[in-house]
């Protein structure tokens, strides 16, 4: 396993109050996101476990795009990689922080 | 009291994950997990191997309510290292079997399983044992376990031998359960024996109608998540016993079935045997017409 850390400032908070929500399986070519809400909302960080080892510049660009994208201050993410593709990492990403947004039931 | 509504979505169960069925299965919103992802009660042994984790180890345990009924329910991850049973993967289970009995409350278990994770393979034949134990001590006390099988990994090695435990099992055309999978025959025994890649022979040795027919599941459904969650409200209403008397009963059955069928060589020639007028074309039929036509089957008697 390689294991990557990525600690960014978010210009947007996460919506929703939920505390936590989860999208994905660790399955080859896919990914499990963990996201829970427990930082500051100008902060997100994203912690990685990838089977694929010497992609480190691939996930800093595509975690540095999510977060410049979405609304994912205040999120700590958890993500276990079964070698995804990076489009596939960028929509599961983009699921977990529409997830966390949905309203509790 | 929560209201019993269901999701009312379409969803193939096949196709679903764990935590889709899960909130497909049971009423809206009432599902509450145990030990869950953010826990991370990971497997103590794939990271010896270099293997990626899973937060919920490829089960997701907890509680909800079914038609207003307070349940437990269990769900494995097919997709997450063919949902196999390793040692935390295994203990969430048991745990909630033994809460089950103590807390007087019926289980759903929702089979995605090759079986043992061989990665973690004692930890996972003991879970096995520790869980069929457990199935059985809460049967004996009076709780209905349900099995549902219809996923992509079918029901297979000690998943099976769990599932042959259950006082109930609810199956799909694309459930599959067997003890051995169609790889295992046919390394063990030669591709003469069973060829794996021949579709339709694993389907009508192993699949959901297959099963049906000779009595080793008690209800077929169609893969759909709301034909499933109907036919677990219907079996937690069977309210079955479990003691020497059902056992026996099964024995004598089991014994009669071998006697029926143990020469034949192929499905198609238990289904004919069965009555069924046009066997060959039992792969091919809807839902109705296979139940119209499975009504010579042989009889599932809740005990396995």
């Amino acid at each position: 396993m390689e294991k990557l850390s990525f600690r960014l400032s978010a210009t947007r908070p996460a919506g929703g109050t939920r505390p936590q929500a989860i999208v994905g399986v660790v399955a080859s070519g896919n990914l499990e996101v963990l996201l829970e809400r427990s930082l500051p909302p100008d902060i997100c960080t994203i912690d990685i476990a990838t089977a694929a080892h010497g992609f480190g510049m691939v996930w800093d660009a595509v975690v540095r795009d999510f977060v410049a994208r979405r609304s994912a201050g205040g999120l700590h993410i958890s993500v276990n990689d079964g070698g995804a593709r990076p489009d596939t990492v960028a929509l599961r990403l983009a699921q977990g922080v529409r997830k966390i947004e949905e309203p509790e039931r | 009291m929560t209201q019993a509504t269901a999701n009312n979505v379409s969803l193939s169960w096949y196709e679903a994950s764990a935590r889709q069925r899960i909130d497909a299965l049971l009423d809206a919103g009432s599902f509450a997990e145990f030990i869950g992802p953010e826990l991370r009660e990971i497997s103590p042994h794939l990271s010896i191997f270099d293997l990626p984790e899973q937060f919920d180890d490829g089960i997701v345990i907890g509680s909800g309510r079914l038609d207003g009924a307070p349940v437990f329910v269990a769900a494995q991850e097919g997709r997450f290292m063919g949902g196999a049973f390793g040692e935390v993967h295994g203990a969430k289970l048991t745990g909630l079997l033994r809460a089950s009995r103590a807390l007087h409350q019926d289980v759903l278990i929702l089979f995605d399983t090759g079986g043992v994770r061989l990665q973690e393979a004692n930890a996972g034949e003991l879970a096995i044992a520790e869980v069929m134990r457990a199935v059985i001590e809460a049967r004996r006390a009076g709780i209905n376990v349900v099995g549902l099988i219809g996923g992509r990994a079918g029901c297979y090695g000690g998943g099976s031998l769990i599932a042959g435990t259950c006082s109930r099992l609810i199956i799909s055309e694309q459930g599959r359960l067997s003890v051995s999978g169609p790889e295992v025959i046919e390394t063990n025994k030669g591709i003469e024996e069973f060829d794996s890649h021949d579709r339709a022979l694993v389907w009508r040795t192993m699949g959901g109608k297959h099963r049906y027919l000779i009595g080793g599941a008690d209800t077929f459904v169609d893969d759909e998540a709301l034909a499933f969650r109907q036919a677990a409200i219907d079996a937690l209403q069977a309210g079955r016993r479990c003691d020497l008397a059902v056992l026996q009963a099964e024995q004598v059955r089991l014994e009669r079935r071998l006697k029926r069928f143990g020469e034949t060589e192929d499905a198609v020639e238990i289904w004919r045997t069965l009555g069924i007028g046009n066997p060959t074309d039992i792969p091919a039929l809807q839902t109705g017409a296979f139940l119209r036509a499975a009504s010579g089957r042989e009889n599932a008697d809740d005990a396995r």
